[in-house]
Order: C-alpha cells, then sequence, then structure tokens
C-alpha cells in the first residue's frame, strides 16, 4: 500500500496537482464503496496549484488526506452523516485540519460514518452504508468506516478519524490499516462533532506506523480552544528491546473468533521472535466495561447532543406551529434511531433517582478499570489483545439487535474509558481473506512507544 | 429487572426534546429495556469506598490569559448557516 513518502516522491517527479487528480479520479472510481459524502475537489486543486507554485509549503506539502465527516473543514458541508446537518457548511475548521493544511497536506474529502459517531459499524449513517474493502457484503467497522476504507483503498495514504469507545480501531481492524487512537488529550477536538466529551479523541488511520508517527507529531499539542489537551509530549523515540508485554486473557476467550485467535497468536511468536516477552495476563474488569461505556457515553451524548436545536443551525422542520415543536420535530427528522436510543438512555440514567445507581456506579466502576490497568503497568510495557472478537460482520447481521452491535465493542472500549492509547495494526487474514487487527495498549503519553514497537514489528 | 413502560418512554422522549411517532416509540421501548437490563450487571460490583472518575487527563483549573481569541468567524457568517433568519436576528416561531 501507498505510504506518504511513496507520495511525496510522486509529487516530486510529477506535480501536487497530478497527484490530487489521481486521488480524486481513484475516488470518484470507487464510490460504489461508498467511503466517501463529498469530495472538496475544487479547494484541494486550487491549493496543489499553490503547492507546484511554492506557495504553500511544509512536511506533507501536496499529500491528499481525506476527514471523517465530523470534522468540520472548508470546501464541502460536515454532515455528521446526519440530516441533522446535511446541509451545515461550517465557518471554521477543526484545529487539526488546520495543523494538517499548515504543513501543506490537501484535503481532498470527507468520509462516511455512523451518525454523529454513534455505532460500529458505518451502518448508521443517514445516507447508507460504508462496504468493507476486502468483501463488499461485509461492513467497514465504525463509526469511522468511511476514512478505513479510502486508506484501505489507497485513494489516500492517510484520512483522519475519531474514536470514542473504538471508532479507529475497530474499522482499521477490519480493513487492514494501521488505526491510532492516542492517549486522551493528544490532538485538540475543537472544531470537531463532539460524541462523549470524557473519550473522544482525534486519530488517523494510515498504512505503517512510520506514517501515523509523522501524522500524529503534526496534528498533537496544547490548544487554547480545547481546554482538555495535554503538552506536547509526543516525539518519535526508538524502540525499547527486550519489552515485557501482557496478552489479555479475557480478549481470547472462548466465544472469540478462532482465526483472530490465530493472527493474535502468530503475532506473539513474531514479537517473541524479536526478544520480547509476551505473558498472559488477567484484567478481571473487562466483563463489566461495556455497561460502564454505555452509560457512560449516552450519558456525555444526551448532553451534547442537546445543542442540536433548529435554531441556530442544522435541520428545522418544516412550518413548526410552536417553539416545542420546532424543538421535538428538528431532532426527530435530524436524528437517526441510534441517536435518539442513546440520549434517551443518557436521559434516563441521569435522571434523579436513577442517577447514583447507573451514572454514578459507572463512574465508579470506571476508576476500578484503570486501577486494574495501573497495577498491570507496573509490571508491562503494554498489552495486547484483538481489536474486536471477530473479522467484519456482514452488512445487516447485527442491524436489529442494539445490544449485539455494542457488544462488538468489548475490546475496544477499556482503552478509551482509561484513556490510554491504543493501536490497531494489521495481523494477517482469515482463510476468507479478511484482515484481523491486534490491539497494543500502552500507558498514557506512551504513544511514540508504542509505535515505535509496531514499526520495527513492520520492519522485521 | 427495569421495565420500561410506554409512559416511560414518553417521558424520556419529552426529556430528550424528541416529538417520536407511535412506532418509533414502540421499537425504542423494547430497546430501551434491553440495553437498561444489560447495563444493569454493573450493579453486581462492589464500589462502596471508590471515588469516581470524571475525566482522565490529570489536568486540574486551566487557565488562560483574559483576552479575546479572534476565531476568525463573523456575525454574518453565523446567521448564513441560521435555518431562519430577519436581518441581524436568528427567527423562531413565539413563544409566548
Amino acid at each position: 500500500m501507498t505510504t506518504i513518502s511513496d507520495i511525496k516522491s510522486a509529487i516530486a517527479s510529477s506535480s501536487a496537482r497530478k497527484v490530487v487528480e489521481d486521488a480524486i479520479e481513484k475516488a470518484k472510481n470507487n464510490a460504489s464503496y461508498h467511503a466517501l459524502l463529498s469530495l472538496t475537489e475544487e479547494r484541494a486543486l486550487e491549493r496543489a496549484d499553490k503547492v507546484d507554485s511554492g506557495d504553500i509549503k511544509g512536511k506533507l506539502a501536496g499529500v491528499p488526506f481525506v476527514v471523517k465527516d465530523n470534522f468540520l473543514a472548508f470546501g464541502a458541508p460536515t454532515t455528521a452523516a446526519s440530516i441533522m446537518l446535511e446541509n451545515f457548511n461550517a465557518p471554521l475548521q477543526a484545529t487539526s485540519v488546520e495543523k494538517l493544511e499548515a504543513e501543506g497536506a490537501i484535503c481532498i474529502g470527507k468520509a462516511n460514518l455512523d451518525a454523529f459517531a454513534h455505532g460500529g459499524s458505518t451502518e448508521n449513517s443517514a445516507f447508507g452504508p460504508t462496504m468493507n474493502a476486502y468483501d463488499v457484503t461485509r461492513v467497514a467497522g465504525g463509526s469511522s468506516g468511511g476514512s478505513a476504507v479510502v486508506t484501505a483503498l489507497d485513494i489516500v495514504p492517510f484520512a483522519l478519524g475519531s474514536d470514542t469507545g473504538g471508532s479507529i480501531r475497530e474499522p482499521a481492524s477490519f480493513n487492514g490499516v494501521v488505526g491510532i487512537k492516542p492517549t486522551y488529550g493528544t490532538v485538540s477536538r475543537y472544531g470537531v462533532v463532539a460524541m462523549a466529551s470524557s473519550t473522544d479523541v482525534i486519530g488517523a488511520f494510515t498504512t505503517t506506523s512510520q506514517d501515523a508517527e509523522l501524522v500524529l507529531g503534526i496534528m498533537a499539542g496544547t490548544d487554547v480552544r480545547d481546554m482538555t489537551t495535554l503538552p506536547d509530549f509526543f516525539s518519535p523515540v526508538d524502540v525499547k528491546p527486550h519489552q515485557k508485554i501482557g496478552l489479555i486473557k479475557e480478549f481470547m476467550a472462548d466465544d472469540v473468533d478462532s482465526e483472530v485467535k490465530d493472527r493474535i497468536n502468530d503475532y506473539v511468536a513474531k514479537l517473541r521472535q524479536a526478544g520480547h516477552t509476551v505473558e498472559e495476563v488477567s484484567l478481571p474488569i473487562v466483563k463489566y466495561t461495556l455497561a460502564m461505556y454505555y452509560i457512560i457515553v449516552p450519558a456525555e451524548i444526551s448532553s451534547n447532543l442537546g445543542r442540536y436545536d433548529g435554531i441556530r443551525y442544522g435541520h428545522r422542520t418544516n412550518k413548526p406551529q410552536s417553539l416545542s415543536e420546532l424543538y421535538g420535530k428538528s431532532r426527530d427528522e435530524g436524528f437517526v434511531t441510534e441517536n435518539k436510543r442513546r440520549i434517551m438512555i443518557g436521559s434516563y440514567v441521569l435522571s434523579s433517582g436513577f442517577f447514583d445507581a447507573y451514572y454514578l456506579q459507572a463512574q465508579k466502576a470506571r476508576t476500578l478499570l484503570i486501577n486494574e490497568f495501573n497495577e498491570l503497568f507496573k509490571a508491562y510495557d503494554v498489552l495486547i489483545g484483538p481489536v474486536s472478537p471477530t473479522p467484519a460482520f456482514k452488512l445487516g447481521e447485527n442491524t436489529s439487535d442494539p445490544v449485539k452491535m455494542y457488544l462488538a465493542d468489548i475490546m475496544t472500549v477499556p482503552a478509551s474509558l482509561a484513556g490510554l492509547p491504543a493501536l490497531s495494526v494489521p495481523a494477517g487474514t482469515t482463510k476468507e481473506g479478511l484482515p484481523v487487527g491486534i490491539q497494543l495498549i500502552g500507558q498514557r503519553r506512551s504513544d511514540s512507544q508504542l509505535l515505535a514497537l509496531t514499526k520495527s514489528m513492520e520492519n522485521a | 429487572m427495569t421495565q420500561i413502560s410506554r409512559d416511560d418512554v414518553q417521558h424520556l422522549a419529552q426529556l430528550s426534546s424528541l416529538q417520536l411517532s407511535d412506532k418509533e416509540l414502540d421499537d425504542l421501548q423494547k430497546d430501551i429495556e434491553n440495553i437498561l437490563r444489560y447495563v444493569e450487571q454493573l450493579s453486581e460490583l462492589d464500589t462502596s469506598g471508590v471515588e469516581p472518575t470524571y475525566q482522565v487527563t490529570d489536568l486540574e483549573n486551566v487557565f488562560r490569559d483574559d483576552t479575546v481569541i479572534d476565531y476568525g468567524v463573523t456575525r454574518e457568517q453565523l446567521l448564513e448557516i441560521a435555518p431562519d433568519r430577519l436581518e441581524n436576528s436568528v427567527r423562531v416561531p413565539k413563544v409566548l
């Protein structure tokens, strides 16, 4: 697959305009995957010409990329794959997009997602699902499904996504690309449609760990517009030799697909060959993390999505008779069913009388989860396991049962609730040819150590 | 076991400012009941004496200088994205 440095060579030997035109053409030729909701062609070509004339410079000068359509970006509406924001033309750009543009990168389009990033398959998009890059009868994963698929199809060398409970790692795993969910607070979320503010992070899809390091390095750092950003700690490091790695045994349980486990065990063997020690470890609280997640996250969603009122921007119902009808109908028409489920669950767990039993209990349980992780990190450098219990499932397979759909997130939500960095890197394919990803979880701010390890494995 | 009545769903919809159709109310009643049954298992966990975690940054009291930040967005741009405007105002139906 194409790397950023391949693209830079192509720009040097032809032009940024040629490279950007090729990417746009490839996007159009692959329209049947429904990975993109819009192209920002006009703006992209204008910027490419400026790269060729020397007016735009930088580490990524002329390199095309795609953003998930919950990132505010110029050149096309920011829809969050919803009717609510179908015609929303953002008056500003996300900090992450601005930082990449400041290094000369060129956004060529906006990728499909589950509406408002609520989902794990991209089937909750108000505009229809994205197909898996390896099998069009299967899901792309989600919620950042479109971003994973455009990277896997080699349309662009990198794409941005957001990850609240696995929304970068799961589609990366399903489409055989690298996906990084950095430490909570690494990258500014200013200008990205908020979902659950205590776990939302911005990250990237790339074809190599080297490229993930490059893109994350550009996006990381404090932003006064997002007060949860950490001071920039991200800088590439050399791989630490003889690491102690813990394989989370609860992630390798009997109900996990056997071919997924086989691919993880292959990777474990490679880690051992490279001189690292891998031992089985236990994270017993894992069985409760999905319950924590589906209390905490809907609570935060119900609050964050309160802003969509049909007044200042977004969808407004036709000829409302009263203010309450304006709110009620605009929101009913603007949200997909999964958005409504989560908003209402959030309203329930936050209501007086239920607050202590659900929300407070979940936040206390979250502390126990963090304690278990901290204990393991006293003895281990990295924890590993699958990203998802199965390879990409069939389109429509889980859509009628929300709880079944949620179970696909069981291995990705723990790192989200604890704010830990986690990667999904390709670990091979099943006999049927479906990609399987391995997940690596590190201590907070160990993002570059994780990438150094996967980089060394890719080069091994 | 949590039982969610149709009135409960109606009430939740109202709290959430969602004016739902009858069909949606029926479907959501079933879904919400199933989801709450799933998350209820958390009550098994002993959390006595445990402090809740509300955020994971370890940052506290993040201050900034008390100066105006230029966000590069004009009043006209903001009015342009409003669904209904009248001159320099956003228009809404009569409230009182």
